[in-house]
């Protein structure tokens, strides 16, 4: 399965990896911001996509919008420290399928990352 | 500066450090910051906008930043790279929004997180906004939490007053 990883900080980036490559996907794209990760998708044609909130250039949920307006299907999981109730509604509004708030531990992403997957239909 | 802005940060960087890193954190006695110069070698900063204004930072030593960002990442790292600048923004980007959650106010934006590394670096707050520096203790050395929040209607009322 192809993975596209956006967030700004390579660390946080470099952890979801790991957790990732524990769940056995190994096919995983990174991307540094909103707008690197939409000059990504075309080439990668990602089936999962990891995604955080504040980014410089083009933030996650404007990615979201974005993205949404040409692929309603692929999963999306905005992980994140923004945790209020609001901007958790804004962003499933956006079209997040699910949402983790940093920080997580990597049981915590990995059983977000599967339950999306069966919530979406998405084989491994 | 409202008491009630503080305690979501002793309990963001305890939660940060424990989920992350399981490192155990002890809270000392919060004081009010009157020196300009950073407590500490690493300043992870995080600035604050929208109805509250101000200024977030984890002041580091250098020896006890090493050892956090070597739990964090699980990677020895060099102080002088751009992965460990990276690290230490992250660790104060992930407290500051946890501890912005707590507020429960959509209008509360928080920036990308900088990083400055170096002895003798000052990090400027905004002008009659107090600091709040909350000691903490870990197995890795002491840092510190550096608050300097206040509501933005009140700054407004200051210009306003000034002018």
């Amino acid at each position: 399965m192809r993975i596209l990883l956006i967030d700004d900080s390579k660390t946080m980036r470099n952890i979801q990896k790991s957790v990732l490559k524990q769940l056995g996907y190994t096919d995983i794209e990174e991307a540094c911001d909103g707008q690197d990760a939409l000059n990504k998708v075309p080439a990668f044609k990602p089936e999962l996509c990891l995604v955080d909130w504040n980014m410089p250039n083009m933030d996650g949920l404007t990615f979201v919008k974005t993205f949404r307006q040409q692929d309603k299907s692929t999963p999306l999981i905005m992980v994140t420290t923004e945790a209020e109730k609001a901007r958790v509604i804004e962003a499933i509004k956006a079209g997040v399928n699910n949402y983790v708030v940093k920080p997580f531990t990597p049981d915590l992403l990995s059983e977000r990352i599967t339950e999306t997957l069966a919530k979406c239909g998405v084989g491994s | 500066m409202d008491a009630s802005y503080i305690t979501p940060f002793m309990t963001s960087i305890q939660n940060v450090f424990s989920t992350m890193f399981q490192l155990p954190v002890s809270i000392g006695e919060p004081s009010i910051k009157t020196d300009k110069k950073a407590t500490h070698d690493v300043s992870g900063i995080i600035g604050v906008s929208g109805e509250m204004v101000g200024t977030i930072v984890l002041s580091m030593p250098a020896d006890a930043a090493v050892s956090i960002v070597n739990l964090f990442t699980g990677m020895e790292m060099d102080p002088d790279s751009d992965d460990f600048a990276d690290a230490v923004g992250e660790l104060v980007n992930m407290i500051s929004g946890n501890a912005k959650a707590e507020f429960q106010r959509k209008g509360v934006s928080i920036s990308c997180p900088s990083v400055v590394i170096g002895e003798d670096h000052r990090v400027s707050t905004p002008s009659g906004t107090a600091c709040v520096m909350i000691p903490c203790s870990t197995d890795c050395g002491e840092v510190v939490l550096e608050i300097a929040l206040r509501e933005a209607a009140e700054v407004d009322e200051t210009q306003a007053n000034a002018a």
